[in-house]
Formats: C-alpha cells, sequence, structure tokens
C-alpha cells in the first residue's frame, strides 16, 4: 500500500474511537528510519546562540506572576506565532521555593526549544532578574513592568516587541544535527502493569541506544523509586553518585512523604488510575517505573529539581514530584527538548515548549484513546514485537518529532505548565 | 507464536498478569516468562480484567508476593492459584 492509501486507510477508521496512532504514515518509512543506523542519524534543529539544539522554534511571552498573567496572554493573542505560559506563582515567595522558581522561569526561557521570550512581571526588579538569567544564553529577551504603565501600555509595547521576535525567528535556518545533539527526557504517567512489561523498557531500551551515542537522558519521580530504591541506588555510577541519590529519596520520604501524610498513602500512591490499571502496590509501581533506565546505563549525576546537567552527556536523575506535568516542566527547565512519556491507562499531558511523545503498550488504552499515543508498542504483550524493536520505534518517532512532527499532546493543544511549589508564600 | 494471555516478568515470581481484554475464568492460558521466553499453561478461577494480576501458586495470607523477581508487598488472605491478586487480597509493606 503507497503512503497516501495507508494514511487514507487509517482516516477512513472510525473516527470517534480514537484508532490506531499513525506512527507507520510517515515519509520517514522504511528506508530514512532512523534506527537503521542511529550512529548515523540527523535531525533538523535550531542550533541556539549557546551553541545547545532546539526542535521547536517557540517565541514565548513569559509572565513573572500570577498578576502578569492577563498581558501576556493578550500579546499572545494579539501577535501570531507566540506563544504564553501562564502559571500561579511568583508573589512572596522566599529562600529555596525561591530559587526554585526563579531556576524555572529562568530555564524555561533558557530552553533551546525556545527562540526568544518576552517576560513582562508587575515590577521591574524580579523580572530584570528573570530577563538577566536568560540573556546568559546569548537568545533575544527582553522585560516589562506593570506598574506604572498599566496592563494597556504594557501590552502595546510588549507587542512590538513579540512582533519583532517572532519575525525574526520565523526566519532561523534549521541545519542538520547528530542525533547526540538531543537532550531526552523521560517519566511516565496514568501506569499499569503493562507499562512495567512494554512502554518502560521501551524507554529504557532507547536509553540503552542512545546514552552511548552521547545523548543527555533524566529521570526522577522520587517517591514512585520507593520499592525499588535498592535497584535505583545500585544504577549509580560511583558510590558517591549513590549516596548523594539516596540521601535525597531518603529527604523525600522524611520531609515530605513522613510529614505530611494522613494515612498509609495508598489512596494516593498507586493513584486510583494505576489501581484500576491493576497496580496494587507502590513497590510493583516503582519496579515497573524503574524499567524505563534500561539495562546498562548509569545515571552520573543527581540533580536537584530543574537543575542543569553539567556533568556532560549521560544519564541523569532529578529531584522531582511523581506528578506528571511538574515533573515534565521541571525537566523542561534544565533544558531537555524531547520528552518520552509511557503511558498505561491514557495519561494525555503535554508541555508548551516540549513535544511529549506518548508510548502505550495497553491494547485497550490505544483502541479507545488511540488520538492521545505516538508508538504503540501493545505488540509487545503480544508477543509479536520484541523490547529492541519497540526502542527502534520510538527512536524514530523521536527524531521524526525532532524534524517537526507535532506529537500528539501538541496537536491537541496540551500545554501544562505547572511549577513545583516547596512550601506556602510568605 | 500464539499470543499469550498472561506475561510473568521472572522465573521467581508468584503473579502473573493478564494482557488481554475479556479474560474468563475457567480458560486455559498460555502464560510467557519474559525473562526467558518459556511457557507454561495454568487456568484462570475467576474473571480477570486486562493489566489484573492473577497468582501463579497457591499464596497463604503473610506471605510476600514475588514479581519481577522482587518483593511487591504482601498478601492479606489465602490466595489460590489461578484466582486474582489486587488492593483485596494484597498490600505494600511501605506505607
Amino acid at each position: 500500500m503507497t503512503e497516501i492509501a495507508m494514511f487514507h486507510a487509517q482516516s477512513a477508521a472510525d473516527p470517534f474511537k480514537g484508532g490506531a496512532p499513525d506512527q507507520l504514515v510517515t515519509k520517514a518509512t522504511p528506508a530514512k528510519r532512523a534506527s537503521l543506523d542511529y550512529a548515523k542519524a540527523t535531525f533538523r534543529g535550531w542550533r541556539r546562540e549557546n551553541g545547545r539544539v532546539g526542535v521547536r522554534n517557540h517565541v514565548v511571552l513569559l509572565p513573572l506572576d500570577d498578576l502578569s498573567n492577563a498581558a501576556c496572554e493578550a500579546v499572545a493573542h494579539h501577535v501570531k506565532g507566540t506563544m504564553a505560559l501562564p502559571h500561579a506563582y511568583g508573589r512572596l515567595q522566599f529562600g529555596a521555593d525561591l530559587d526554585l522558581f526563579f531556576r524555572t522561569l529562568i530555564g524555561i526561557g533558557s530552553n533551546p526549544n525556545v527562540a526568544a521570550v518576552v517576560v513582562i512581571g508587575i515590577e521591574d526588579q524580579w523580572t530584570n532578574i528573570v530577563v538577566e538569567g536568560i540573556a546568559k544564553t546569548g537568545k533575544p529577551v527582553v522585560g516589562f513592568g506593570i506598574e506604572g504603565n498599566g496592563d494597556i501600555a504594557t501590552v502595546a509595547k510588549a507587542s512590538y516587541q513579540a512582533k519583532r521576535f517572532v519575525q525574526w525567528a520565523n526566519e532561523l535556518p534549521r541545519e542538520d544535527c547528530p542525533i547526540s545533539d538531543l537532550w531526552i527526557s523521560t517519566k511516565c504517567g496514568e501506569s499499569d502493569t503493562t507499562t512495567g512489561l512494554s512502554s518502560c523498557p521501551t524507554v529504557g531500551n532507547m536509553y540503552d541506544k542512545l546514552i552511548p551515542k552521547g545523548i543527555y537522558g533524566v529521570f526522577g519521580e522520587t517517591s514512585e523509586i520507593t520499592g525499588a530504591e535498592h535497584l535505583c541506588k545500585e544504577r549509580a555510577a560511583s558510590p558517591e553518585i549513590a549516596e548523594k541519590w539516596f540521601k535525597m529519596w531518603k529527604s523525600y520520604q522524611d520531609d515530605v512523604i513522613e510529614a505530611h501524610k494522613t494515612n498509609d498513602l495508598s489512596d494516593s500512591q498507586p493513584t486510583k488510575g494505576n489501581i484500576v490499571g491493576g497496580l496494587t502496590t507502590i513497590e510493583e509501581k516503582a519496579l515497573g517505573n524503574l524499567e524505563k533506565i534500561g539495562r546498562e546505563c548509569r545515571y552520573i549525576d543527581a540533580l536537584e529539581p530543574a537543575e542543569a546537567p553539567a556533568k556532560g552527556p549521560g544519564l541523569y536523575y532529578m529531584d522531582t514530584s511523581s506528578a506528571a506535568a511538574e515533573c515534565v516542566t521541571l525537566m523542561a527547565a534544565a533544558g531537555y527538548v524531547i520528552h518520552t512519556f509511557p503511558t498505561g491507562q491514557g495519561n494525555v499531558i503535554g508541555n508548551p515548549i516540549v513535544p511529549v511523545i506518548k508510548i502505550s503498550g495497553n491494547p485497550r488504552t490505544v483502541r479507545t484513546m488511540g488520538e492521545h499515543i505516538d508508538v504503540d508498542v501493545s505488540g509487545v504483550l503480544r508477543r509479536d514485537m520484541t523490547i529492541p524493536e519497540a526502542g527502534d520505534a520510538l527512536i524514530d518517532m523521536i527524531v521524526r518529532t525532532a524534524n517537526g512532527r507535532l506529537t500528539a499532546a501538541e496537536a491537541l493543544g496540551h500545554r501544562e505548565f505547572v511549577m513545583t511549589k516547596l512550601y506556602r508564600s510568605a | 507464536m500464539t499470543a499469550p494471555q498472561l506475561l510473568v516478568h521472572e522465573k521467581k515470581d508468584t503473579v502473573g498478569v493478564v494482557v488481554v481484554e475479556g479474560l474468563k475464568a475457567g480458560t486455559d492460558m498460555l502464560c510467557v516468562v519474559t525473562h526467558d521466553n518459556s511457557a507454561f499453561h495454568l487456568t484462570s478461577k475467576m474473571d480477570v480484567p486486562i493489566g489484573h494480576k492473577i497468582a501463579l501458586v497457591d499464596i497463604k495470607s503473610g506471605d510476600t508476593i514475588w514479581k519481577y523477581g522482587q518483593d511487591i508487598g504482601i498478601a492479606k488472605a489465602d490466595i489460590a492459584k489461578g484466582e486474582h491478586v489486587h488492593v483485596h487480597n494484597a498490600k505494600t509493606k511501605r506505607w
């Protein structure tokens, strides 16, 4: 069947039942499949001023605080091709919580998927901290304070600047980049027993193949390692990193879980969705979760939330919540440009600046909500697809995504941007 | 290869995962251990949804339940070989 005939055949399938993912319909199949030789695979990316490579070319309106969301959204409405990132915080934060807040905002603006940034804040001083932080990348960034001007004048000034940025960004050329320029994060969600059997080991296989080729990887979800912490500790690259990781895990257990729990947590971890999907205990969930780091990779550092990796290519751990949007946002703020997201029961999350690739091996989820799934690995359960074949299918989809294919989450408008808050504001 | 109804991670495991929809009680299940591709047969004693677990051996209340070759919790009731294993008869040891 020709590509176009395949496309029509898939489109003719009942559109109201989701249908199968379109992973087979591509100009890249089969001769151009990246997985045929991933060492030589390239993609068309945007090399930024600091040398990092982006796979998207967003012009972002970044609110410093909740009060500035309206102005950012007004500019984004006015100037086409820009995107506002509204969020809930930025006032009266202090200490480590404020540090994390700035690290997240500056990290998102600095991410190579972002070409240029307009920051709007209620006042100038904190606005300038974010502007100066992003400016270190060398990319175009300006800030506007609302106080003394009002929303309308601020929106007018910011709109002129945003229009200049978007017209400049749209002419930036893409260039061929080696696959080693990719920074690929992972976190799973709405897990069930099929994720541990199929979609998580698919991500693990991808890391086993691409980490040796020089990519950066990262996994996290501190509370969801519980039950597999002995295995996770063993996967550190050195005893020092193992100890650093273990302290992070133990502190999450003691300071977050133990300090705030009101029951045995069986109502939250596993989640209701996990339990419907067949997961019974946190240990079972954690063992499936850890399949995402494959068999060979060792993590070379344990990062604070939103901390950019600084030890060169390799796999990293990041101390994050297991809530999907918080975790993906922190990894985006650390500079990761593509996210791989295994799901069992069908998590629909996306991120505004990072394409989130969904992988599912649950045949019911692929059938009932296939419009959310980018890579169908349900063949692993039928034993007609091996884990290495599933890993290759994911690598193909990563390169296609890097080349511009919108993920299911992007096409459906999922832009969950959620900051992690460590404690109440002052 | 015929598609299996039940997948088991490791030889040591005492539970396996149903990987087909609509599994009925009394089904003669083809079970495959993913670690070494070895196969065996087991009869399901209950209707069990896709993704849920079935006991591969008789499990006594208080026994550790094994999956991935690892401890995933404790049985809170006696569970016969072929029966559904979930939150009604198994629990975490962690919290």
